[in-house]
């Protein structure tokens, strides 16, 4: 966090409206809140860093429910404790429930619309330039804290996941013990 | 008792959907077409579609969506907490255990282990979203029709944006839906 931490009223309605404008975007599955999140929190207010933002996708990812809520609620209490993590989950749930509940009442409508349907479409590309992007910044940025053991990770999650469909919570647990013993036989360096 | 018996099938949901939401789509299935027959198979793929063109992930949107058939507006802000309240509790406890001990050397060891797992899982993500975005079928292959030229360039478009011009992701992405509009409506 910043030195000059802002005032609570101000940090709970930034979180609030922050959360809320993520939400309102989270186009195309759970991941698009990475590049979302890192250019709000991590990069625009500066509240995180990088590394506790991949913490917070990482535990999001371990628990049930979706990454996009779990993510926010994870900011949210970082920055402001309990009553973040509120406003944060509230702020992620609203967008998609009035959304759903409009297009719900006009549903023939949306259907059959053909300038939505191409928007999608367009976005579907953007959606995947985005996520690349940030992906690619990611690796980069952790494999020059991490180094070797970093990058080997990165591939192997990457081969696990995209090849052999491991299950998300297998990959995190090996990978949890390879740095733990990692770090144990390297011994006093500090991670 | 309908609002109860939302609140929990949501809450079933929400607990054991770990790994995504193409994890939950089976789950939702089951619980709300097969065992509570509150959607038809039918009403159920219209919503998986209104699921992929709306923002929000796939399990809330399940649960409003549901909540509004069978309990009108209350329905649905019952159901949407039951969907979010079991992951908000277990995720609540983890956020505190993560503020109180990420400082300690074993759990931080852990965590070095945890992040670039998750950017390998974010990188298949990606490489998905990008077959599915050049490719109609979602997956590699040389037939040509089966290629998507304005995917491609909408693609390329949209990595100039983020990387030449430094547009925020939001832009990148309403630029990349218009360019759709353009592309796949108007052409």
């Amino acid at each position: 966090m910043k030195d000059e931490k802002p005032a609570k009223d101000k940090l709970y309605s930034t979180i609030f409206f922050s959360t809320l404008k993520l939400s309102a975007f989270t186009f195309g599955g759970g991941y698009v809140i990475v590049p979302l999140m890192r250019k709000r929190f991590v990069e625009e207010l500066g509240w995180i860093n990088e590394e506790e933002m991949l913490d917070s996708i990482s535990i999001a990812q371990t628990s049930p429910g979706p990454i996009a809520v779990n993510g926010s609620l994870l900011v949210g209490y970082r920055l402001a404790g309990f009553k973040g993590a509120a406003i944060a989950t509230l702020g992620s749930i609203l967008p998609p429930f009035f959304i759903i509940a409009l297009v719900s009442y006009f549903y023939d409508l949306f259907r059959q619309n053909t300038y939505i349907s191409a928007a999608m479409q367009g976005m579907q590309a953007g959606v995947a330039a985005v996520v690349s992007c940030t992906v690619v910044d990611l690796a980069f940025g952790e494999g020059r804290r991490g180094g070797v053991l970093s990058i080997f990770l990165m591939a192997a999650s990457f081969v696990c996941v995209y090849f052999l469909k491991w299950h998300v919570l297998l990959i995190f647990l090996i990978s949890a013990v390879i740095s733990f013993i990692h770090s144990r036989i390297n011994g006093s360096k500090k991670p | 008792m309908i609002y109860l018996q939302l609140f929990l099938s949501m809450a079933k949901i929400g607990a054991m959907s770990i790994g995504g939401g193409y994890v939950a789509l089976p789950l939702i299935q089951e619980e709300i077409v097969n065992f509570r027959g509150w959607l038809t198979q039918a009403s159920f793929s219209d919503l998986v579609t209104i699921s992929e063109m709306t923002p929000g992930p796939i399990a809330i949107n399940a649960s409003t969506f549901v909540g509004l058939q069978v309990g009108e507006f209350l329905g649905a802000v019952i159901a949407t907490l039951g969907c979010i309240l079991p992951s908000s509790i277990i995720i609540s406890i983890l956020a505190h255990v993560y503020k109180k001990y990420r400082k300690l050397d074993t759990f931080s060891e852990i965590m070095c282990g945890l992040r670039p797992a998750v950017i390998g899982m974010i990188a298949s993500a990606a490489l998905s979203l990008v077959l599915f975005a050049i490719f109609n079928s979602g997956a590699p292959s040389l037939n040509i029709s089966d290629i998507n030229i304005y995917g491609i360039i909408i693609f390329i478009i949209a990595v100039l944006l983020m990387r030449v011009f430094k547009l925020s992701p939001i832009k990148t992405m309403l630029i990349s839906g218009v360019l759709g509009v353009i592309a796949y409506a108007v052409i």
